[in-house]
C-alpha cells in the first residue's frame, strides 16, 4: 500500500480533519525544537482518542510503515524528527485534563496537555506539578514522558520519571495496555520506569497519571553575583557540604548574563563574571534558618552582590532571565548550538576551564548556563551561520564538550535526550554490549522496528524474530541495518 | 540437555577458585527446592564467566545476597546453582561532594550506611533488615518508612552493571544523577527478582543525614481517625519523612507515628504543628528523646519480618487508608482471627501479618482483599506464607494486561529461562 492509499483509509476512519497530506502543510512538522534537522513526513495524523492512535498504529503495522509520535515539538534532540516514508502521529488534539484527585495527589491527563496547565489546574488548591522544563509554557506532558524532562527544580524533586505513577500506552504493535495508576508498587517489571525517557521508541502514551505536590510553606530565592564562576561553584559546594538540598541552584557566566539582560531586562548586575540563583523551599522554620546560612556562604565565597527576592514578583523576575537564557543568546549571536552535558558536580571548576580553553582554541564563543546543583551544563556555542564553516566548527566544539564531560565521568545528555542529534555519541559513553542489551528491551517492545526507528542508537538493528510474515525491512533493504 | 551440577563443579572452581564453590546444604533451599552448588564470584568478570558456564550447561541459577528476602516470590521451577554476591562487598567510588556512591552488589546496607555516616550522608533506603545487600534490595524493591519522603529504589538508583544469563556485562545509567542517555535499565531491573540478570554493581544518589529528628505519636480509636489524620497531614505544608500506622489488635486502638527530619528548629516547629492537626483525631504526644529510639526500632520492623507469620503487602491509592484498614480489621474480627496491620500510611502501602495457626483462612482472606483492592486499582502480594498454602495463594495476584509484554522481556533477556525460573509474576 502506498501512502496515498493509507491517507485515504485514515480519512475514512478518522475524518478528513485528522489527516494532513498536502506538502505545504506537512512542512509545518518537518522539525522539532532542534531545527538543524528537517525531514518532511509522508503523512501527518492528528488523532483525538487512544482508539484512534491504535487504529493508526495498527494500519502502520499492517503495511510496515514506520511512525513517529510528536507532542508540541519543542524537543531539543530531534526525537520527534519525522521519517520521510513514515507517518507522524501528532498528539496535540488529545489535551484534556481527565481527572483531578487531590486527596491522592494525582492528576490524570492526555498526552497533549501542556506542562504548565497541570500546575494551573491545581494551584488554587495549593498544589503544583514539580518538573518544570524551561519550555513549560508550551511543551506537552506526552513529550515530557518521552524525554524524561527535568527542569531547574529537579535537583530536589526529581524528573518526570519520579512523578509519573500510571500510563496508558499504545504499544508499537497497536495493543493498548494500562500500567500502574494511583496505587504504588504494582507487581511485575517497572514498565513505567522503562517507558519514561525512552524517547518515543517503545510506544505512544495516551493517558498519564501524574503526582502533584503540596506547595511548600515557604520559598526563598537569592541571586548572588561573583567575579568568576569559581567562587559561585565553591558556594554551591559549601551548600551541599552543609547538608542543605536547595530546590534549585542555577548558574550563568558573563556571556549568558549579557544575553539574558539584553533580552528580558531582569536587572542582573551587568559587570558580574558569574551569577548564582539559589532557591530553598519547605517548612518556614527550616527554610529561614538555612537561608541565612546560604547567604553567609555566598558572602564568604566573595559574592560582590546578593539580592534576596522580597516577594513573588521579584522571584519571578530573577527566574525569568534564567529561563529565557537560551532564546536570549539570539540577541548576541545570529546562531547558536545548545549543548546538554552532565558532570559530577565537583568537577565543575575544571570542566569550565577546559571549555573556556576549547573555545579559545576553536575560535568559538561559548556562553554557559547550567544547573549547578546537579552538574548539568548547557554550554551555548555561538556562531554565525552566514560565515563559511562556522556551523561545522560550532558543532565540532559542542561535540568536544561532550568528550570533556565523559572524561570527567559524566553523561552526553542530562535532559534533552539522545534523539537524532546525539546517537553518534552513544558509543563514546556505552560499550557495544551495553547498547546490544538496550536493544533487547527495544525488541521486546517493538520487534518490527517501526516505532520511531533510527533514534537513540547509532546503528539501527533489527530484531531476530519478527512475528508474522517475514518481510525485508525498508531499513535493511537500504543496507542501513543488520538483523541479529 | 541439562547437565548435572556435579559436571559443572570443576568448571566453576576454575573460575572463582576452589574455596568459593561449595555443595549446597538444606539451608540453601529456596521454598524447599534444593540447589546443588553455591558459587561465590569475586568480580563482575567472574559473575559473567559463572553465568556463561551455567548457561552452557543448562543450569538454573538463583542470585542471592544476604538471603533476607528469599521468602519473596513463588517456588522456583528448578534450581541448580546459587550465585552468591557475598564476596562482592567493596565500595567502589564515593565522593561525598557529589552525593553519589558506587558499590558492588554484595555490600550490606548497614555497612554502607556506616561508611556514609562518617561524611554526614546516608542512602535513604530503610528496608526492614539492614543486613540486606544492595543487590538484593534492588532485586526485591525493598523499602521502608522513609519512602514517604525519599521514594523507593527506583528514585535513588542512578546506574547499574548487570550480567545477563549468557554472561554479557552491560552498564546503564551512570554516576551522575541527571542523565537521560539510553534506556533506563536500572528501573527495569529494580524489583525484577533476578529474573532478567544478576545485578553486579549499583550507583545511588545520597542525601544528607538529618541533624535532628522528632517523632510524634498519635493514638487513634478507629481506622477512620487514622485516615482523617493522615489526610490532614498530607494536605498540610508539613514535610514528614515517614508516617507509619501500627494496628496490632483489631479490637484495640491504633497508633500513627510521624517522623520529621531536618534541623532542630525545623523539626520542633513541625512537630508542634502536627500536635494541633492531630487534636481532633486522637491523643498525640511527643515522646522524649530516650523513648524515640525504641519507637524507631519498632518502626523498622513491619509485619513481614516476624518469623512464623504469614505476611501480605497491600497497595492502594493512599487516600483509601481508612477503607483498606477497616476492611482488613473487620474481616479478621468476623472470622475471629488475630491480624497485625502496619502501613506506610501516606503512601498507600500496608502490611498484614497473620499467625500460623490461622493459615487455613488465608485463601479466602486473600481473595476477599484482592476483590476489594481490584476496585481501588491496587494489589495484594504474598510476602511470606507457610509452604503448604503459599502455592494456592497466587503470590503476585493478577498482573493486568501487560503480562504478555513482560514475558517478551524475559524471553529477550533470558531466553533459556535459567534465572529464577517460575518465581516472578505470571510464572516468569
Amino acid at each position: 500500500m502506498d501512502v496515498a492509499q493509507l491517507a485515504q483509509q485514515l480519512r475514512s476512519i478518522l475524518g478528513s480533519r485528522a489527516v494532513i497530506s498536502e506538502r505545504e502543510q506537512l512542512r509545518t512538522y518537518e522539525c522539532d525544537g532542534l531545527t538543524g534537522y528537517r525531514v518532511v513526513p509522508s503523512l501527518v495524523v492528528l488523532p483525538e482518542t487512544a482508539e484512534q492512535v491504535q487504529t493508526v498504529v495498527r494500519l502502520c503495522n499492517q503495511h510496515s510503515i514506520p511512525f513517529v509520535a510528536r507532542g508540541s515539538g519543542t524537543g531539543l534532540s530531534g526525537g520527534a524528527l519525522p521519517i520521510e516514508q513514515g507517518v507522524l502521529i501528532v498528539l496535540t488534539r488529545m489535551r484534556r485534563i481527565l481527572e483531578v484527585d487531590l486527596p491522592n495527589q494525582r492528576v490524570v491527563v492526555e498526552p497533549g496537555v501542556i506542562n504548565l496547565w497541570v500546575t494551573q489546574e491545581v494551584a488554587s488548591a495549593g498544589y503544583y506539578y514539580a518538573p518544570d522544563p524551561s519550555s513549560q509554557l508550551v511543551c506537552s506532558i506526552g513529550g515530557n514522558v518521552a524525554e524524561n524532562s527535568g527542569g531547574a527544580h529537579c535537583l530536589k524533586y526529581g524528573f518526570t520519571t519520579n512523578h509519573v505513577t500510571g500510563l496508558e500506552v499504545v504499544l508499537p504493535d497497536g495493543e493498548l495496555i494500562q500500567l500502574g495508576g494511583k496505587a504504588p508498587d504494582a507487581p511485575g517489571y517497572d514498565l513505567i520506569g522503562t517507558i519514561v525517557g525512552s524517547e518515543g521508541t517503545l510506544g505512544i502514551v495516551t493517558k498519564i497519571t501524574l503526582k502533584v505536590l503540596r506547595k511548600p510553606e515557604t520559598v526563598r530565592t537569592l541571586l548572588a553575583a561573583y567575579p568568576t564562576t569559581d567562587e559561585a561553584g565553591a558556594t554551591v559546594s559549601d551548600i551541599i557540604a552543609a547538608g542543605i538540598v536547595p530546590a534549585a541552584a542555577e548558574m550563568m557566566d558573563a556571556l549568558a548574563i549579557e544575553a539574558a539582560e539584553a533580552a528580558v531586562h531582569a536587572g542582573y548586575p551587568g559587570d558580574a563574571g558569574a551569577l548564582l540563583i539559589v532557591e530553598l523551599d519547605g517548612p518556614a522554620a527550616e527554610v529561614e534558618h538555612q537561608f541565612e546560612r546560604v547567604v553567609a556562604m555566598c558572602r564568604q565565597n566573595g559574592a560582590t552582590q546578593i539580592r534576596i527576592a522580597a516577594d513573588d514578583e521579584e522571584r519571578v523576575l530573577m527566574w525569568k532571565g534564567r529561563k529565557s537564557a537560551f532564546a536570549a543568546v539570539g540577541r548576541i549571536s545570529p546562531d547558536y548550538y545548545v549543548q546538554d552535558g552532565v558532570i559530577p558536580r565537583t568537577e565543575l571548576p575544571e570542566v569550565l576551564r577546559k571549555i573556556a580553553t576549547l573555545g579559545v582554541e576553536r575560535g568559538v564563543r561559548v556562553a554557559n548556563v547550567f544547573h549547578a546543583g546537579d552538574g548539568n551544563l548547557h554550554p551555548l556555542v555561538l556562531y554565525d551561520g552566514e560565515e563559511e564553516g562556522a556551523a561545522e566548527r560550532a558543532e565540532r566544539a559542542a561535540g568536544e564538550i561532550l568528550d570533556i564531560c565523559l572524561e570527567h565521568g559524566g553523561s552526553i545528555t542530562g535532559e534533552h535526550g539522545v534523539g537524532e542529534d546525539k546517537k553518534k555519541y552513544m558509543p563514546r559513553m556505552f560499550t557495544e554490549d551495553d547498547l546490544r542489551t538496550m536493544q533487547l528491551l527495544r525488541c521486546a517492545f517493538d520487534p518490527a522496528g517501526l516505532c520511531n526507528p533510527g533514534k537513540i542508537f547509532p546503528t539501527p538493528r533489527l530484531c531476530g524474530e519478527v512475528p508474522g510474515h517475514h518481510r525485508t525491512h525498508p531499513v535493511e533493504a537500504a543496507g542501513l541495518a543488520d538483523r541479529f | 540437555m541439562r547437565a548435572t551440577p556435579q559436571v559443572g563443579t570443576e568448571g566453576f572452581q576454575r573460575i572463582v577458585g576452589l574455596e568459593h564453590v561449595r555443595a549446597a546444604t538444606p539451608e540453601d533451599a529456596i521454598h524447599g527446592v534444593q540447589p546443588a552448588l553455591v558459587v561465590a564470584p569475586g568480580s563482575v568478570g567472574e559473575i559473567s564467566a559463572v553465568l556463561k558456564l551455567a548457561s552452557e550447561l543448562g543450569l538454573a541459577v538463583a542470585p542471592r545476597g544476604a538471603g533476607t528476602h528469599l521468602h519473596l516470590g513463588a517456588p522456583p521451577e528448578r534450581l541448580d546453582v546459587i550465585v552468591s554476591t557475598r564476596h562482592l562487598e567493596r565500595v567502589l567510588e564515593y565522593n561525598p561532594g557529589d552525593l553519589v556512591v558506587k558499590v558492588e552488589a554484595g555490600v550490606p546496607l548497614g555497612a554502607l550506611q556506616e561508611v556514609l555516616a562518617v561524611s554526614g550522608q546516608m542512602l535513604a533506603l530503610d528496608p526492614p533488615d539492614g543486613r540486606a545487600t544492595l543487590g538484593g534490595i534492588i532485586a526485591t524493591d525493598a523499602s521502608g518508612p522513609l519512602r514517604l519522603r525519599y521514594g523507593t529504589v527506583r528514585d535513588l538508583l542512578i546506574g547499574v552493571t548487570v550480567v545477563l544469563a549468557d554472561g554479557t556485562i552491560a552498564r546503564a545509567g551512570g554516576k551522575v544523577v541527571k542523565n537521560v542517555a539510553g534506556y533506563d535499565l536500572a528501573k527495569l531491573f529494580t524489583g525484577a527478582l533476578g529474573t532478567l540478570g544478576v545485578i553486579a554493581e549499583a550507583t545511588f544518589r545520597l542525601h544528607p543525614l538529618p541533624d535532628a529528628t522528632r517523632t510524634v505519636v498519635v493514638q487513634v480509636d478507629t481506622p477512620g481517625d487514622a485516615g482523617r489524620l493522615v489526610a490532614d497531614l498530607a494536605a498540610s505544608t508539613l514535610m514528614p519523612s515517614a508516617a507509619e500506622l501500627r494496628w496490632d489488635d483489631p479490637a484495640g486502638p491504633g497508633q500513627v507515628l510521624v517522623v520529621f527530619e531536618g534541623i532542630a528548629p525545623g523539626v520542633e516547629a513541625q512537630a508542634a504543628t502536627l500536635l494541633e492537626i492531630a487534636h481532633p483525631h486522637g491523643t498525640a504526644h511527643i515522646p522524649d528523646a530516650g523513648r524515640e529510639q525504641a519507637l524507631w526500632d519498632q518502626l523498622r520492623l513491619p509485619a513481614d519480618f516476624r518469623e512464623g507469620e504469614a505476611c501480605f503487602k497491600l497497595s492502594y491509592p493512599s487516600a483509601d487508608l481508612e477503607i483498606v484498614i477497616s476492611a482488613v480489621l473487620e474481616e479478621a474480627q468476623r472470622r475471629k482471627i488475630l491480624v497485625r496491620c502496619s502501613a506506610h500510611a501516606a503512601t498507600g502501602v500496608a502490611y498484614v501479618g497473620i499467625r500460623e495457626q490461622d493459615s487455613v483462612a488465608l485463601p479466602e482472606l486473600v481473595d476477599a482483599w484482592r476483590a476489594m483492592l481490584a476496585v481501588h486499582d491496587g494489589s495484594v502480594v504474598v510476602l511470606r506464607a507457610p509452604a503448604d498454602v503459599k502455592p494456592a495463594l497466587q503470590v503476585w495476584g493478577p498482573t493486568g494486561d501487560a503480562l504478555a509484554l513482560m514475558r517478551r522481556l524475559k524471553q529477550q533477556f533470558d531466553p533459556g529461562r535459567m534465572l529464577n525460573p517460575g518465581r516472578f509474576v505470571g510464572g516468569i
